[in-house]
């Protein structure tokens, strides 16, 4: 982790509409310094004596040096959270702790990455891209969605990366199908070396089963509830195979958001697996 | 002119009043990122248990109107690894230490209580009254004041004379003062309330429980009238026990309610989820609050809500002495 969180009262600089989605910019000078690419945030949703007790988790799309640092949310809204967050307005303020969790790992050698996104977890790809091309990285994009409009950074996925391939399940841009169905395709025309993922669990399951048959590494970034986002509340837990083999229930904030495909058993996320460590009745016990 | 905060569990003196929850305050390395764990009162640990628990599957959580449902089900390494990594972490950032220990049975919770016993740097041992008994059809020890009592009085022999031992209540009771009482007849330092009450939440869309464990327990400000309620009666029927109050704390006013209805320490839980400054902040608020009413010392406003309508606000009897 690159230092610290910090929570800031951040002002809210912008708002926009992206597509389906909203993108909020807040300055927050202590979080971006901080950021690296799939590292989140954690927002305070509902102002002042709110009802709504648990913080909202957020990858970062977007840092910028404007007015000592700022950040940028993509979400869309779901709830009475992402409602309250989506009727922000320049210069309101936000309550935000970040940045959190353990970021990306880059190759420390110039190599073909494929970054694939499923609807708005497309939005820590870029600034991931950005790192990767630092280091002399070619990166082919595949993004995808249930329909056009929640395709999320096309157009900036086309200016970066070296080909950009997009799916829709209705068939309303690109191809027809899921970002599953046309990446091994991707793999084999960029001869890939890595892959990098971000959506939901069954978009992510998908993806390092195709990274697992070219044989090549695949870091995922998971999408699980969270009530805290520093560790402490235990409920955003994933069934993870650690170094020494053992399946341990580990908190996709702090040991997460972003692990190794291959580690994580995403056919028992949403159960404790009867060998994980701990688990009722199992060995460990 | 600052207010004197300290406050006593038993004999053990604690520099201001305010806690953390069991199981709100992780391992203490993840609020320590956001401010010093030895500024806390004290750093109440998530229940150890004697084996490594996985948890209950996911989803473990569900928001409610100004409140959480939980059933994280004591995920921990368990004991060893506790007092391995964590415990002395704890004791080198000079953190005062009160462990939770949680157990399915009676046998469970001495050994527990054996294995912490003579180790360095245990402030007080808290009893989660609140896990289900597996020798009782899983029906959880804080229910019934004789099954409680029989832990507490286990543990409290198990458990060296110059550590406090703590029960902590639930309020899913039908009297929690017979259950108050019969944890100090068996041997009780003092009483923690309260633990969350439990409650359920359905999915309006998957038609399901929002849980994977169906139920959980509530907390947020959504439970604190019930915290206060519990305080309050345990207090006016053990005016000498020292009560650590909690539920739904999330301002130094909530905590002063607590204080006031006879609680001499406070623990912040689901505020940490909020706002990981919660506990230094609660303090400083209670600590202005105090001032502004004229109390130089915690201990004076300890209960004081209990004083007859009519009776002079700052009545500083020996008999807030007693609930020190």
């Amino acid at each position: 982790m690159a230092g610290s969180p910090v929570q800031v009262t951040g002002t809210v600089l912008t708002t926009r509409r992206v597509d389906a989605y909203h993108a909020l910019t807040v300055v927050a000078p202590g979080i971006a310094d901080r950021f690296r690419p799939g590292h989140f945030v954690t927002v305070a949703v509902g102002g002042r004596n709110s009802s709504m007790l648990t913080r909202r988790a957020f990858t970062i799309h977007d840092v910028k040096p404007d007015y000592g640092g700022t950040v940028e949310l993509v979400f869309g809204v779901r709830g009475a959270g992402t409602a309250w967050l989506a009727d922000l307005r320049a210069r309101d303020t936000l309550d935000l702790v970040g940045p959190l969790g353990r970021p990306f790992p880059l190759p420390r050698d110039p190599c073909t990455c494929v970054l694939v996104g499923d609807e708005h977890g497309a939005a820590p790809l870029f600034a991931l891209a950005d790192a990767l091309q630092q280091r002399g990285c070619r990166i082919d994009f595949v993004l995808g969605a249930p329909s056009a409009d929640r395709v999320f950074g096309a157009l900036r996925a086309r200016r970066m990366g070296e080909t950009t391939t997009l799916t829709t399940e209705d068939g309303s841009l690109g191809m027809r199908g899921t970002v599953t169905d046309v990446l091994p395709g991707v793999i084999a025309d960029a001869r890939a070396d890595a892959v990098y993922a971000c959506g939901p669990m069954v978009t992510l399951r998908g993806v390092t089963a195709v990274a697992a048959e070219f044989g090549i590494p695949v870091q995922v970034a998971v999408e699980e509830s969270m009530a805290c986002g520093i560790g402490v509340c235990m409920t955003c837990v994933v069934p993870v195979i650690g170094d020494d083999g053992v399946t341990r229930m580990v908190r996709a904030c702090t040991e997460g958001p972003v692990f190794r495909g291959e580690r994580v058993r995403f056919d028992d996320v949403g159960t404790i697996p009867f060998d994980a460590l701990g688990a009722p009745g199992g060995r460990h016990a | 002119m600052t207010a004197d905060l300290r406050t006593y569990l038993a004999h053990v003196e604690l520099p201001n009043p305010v806690l953390t929850a069991s199981g709100c305050g992780g391992t203490g390395r993840e609020l320590a990122q956001f401010s010093d764990v030895h500024r806390l009162g004290a750093f109440v640990t998530r229940s150890i248990t004697m084996a490594p628990r996985a948890g209950r599957p996911t989803p473990r959580m569900a928001e409610t109107p100004s409140g959480l449902l939980n059933a994280v089900g004591l995920q921990g390494p368990g004991v060893e690894a506790f007092l391995e990594r964590e415990l002395p972490w704890l004791a080198e950032r000079g953190a005062r230490t009160v462990v939770s220990i949680g157990g399915g049975t009676v046998t469970e919770y001495t050994a527990l209580a054996r294995r912490l016993a003579g180790v360095e740097g245990i402030t007080a041992v808290e009893i989660n009254l609140s896990c289900p008994n597996v020798e009782d059809r899983g029906r959880v020890f804080a229910r019934e004041g004789a099954a409680a009592a029989e832990v507490v009085a286990s543990v409290r022999a198990a458990t060296p004379y110059e550590v406090p031992v703590i029960a902590k209540l639930s309020p899913d009771v039908a009297d929690v003062v017979a259950v108050a009482r019969a944890c100090v007849d068996g041997g009780a330092d003092a009483l923690a309330m309260i633990n969350n009450p439990i409650g359920m939440s359905i999915d309006v869309d998957t038609m399901r429980p929002s849980l994977a464990a169906g139920t959980g327990g509530l907390s947020g400000p959504a439970v604190r009238p019930l915290a206060v309620r519990c305080v309050w009666q345990v207090h006016a029927a053990l005016p000498g026990v020292p009560i650590i109050g909690m539920g739904g704390v999330t301002t130094g006013r909530d905590a002063l309610e607590l204080v006031l209805a006879g609680a001499c320490a406070v623990a912040v839980g689901t505020a940490l989820f909020h706002d990981p400054y919660a506990c230094p902040r609660v303090l400083r608020e209670l600590e202005e609050l105090l001032q502004e009413r004229g109390f130089d010392r915690l201990a004076d406003a300890v209960g004081l809500a209990h004083r007859p309508a009519g009776a002079q606000p700052r009545t500083r009897t020996d008999l807030e002495e007693s609930s020190l």
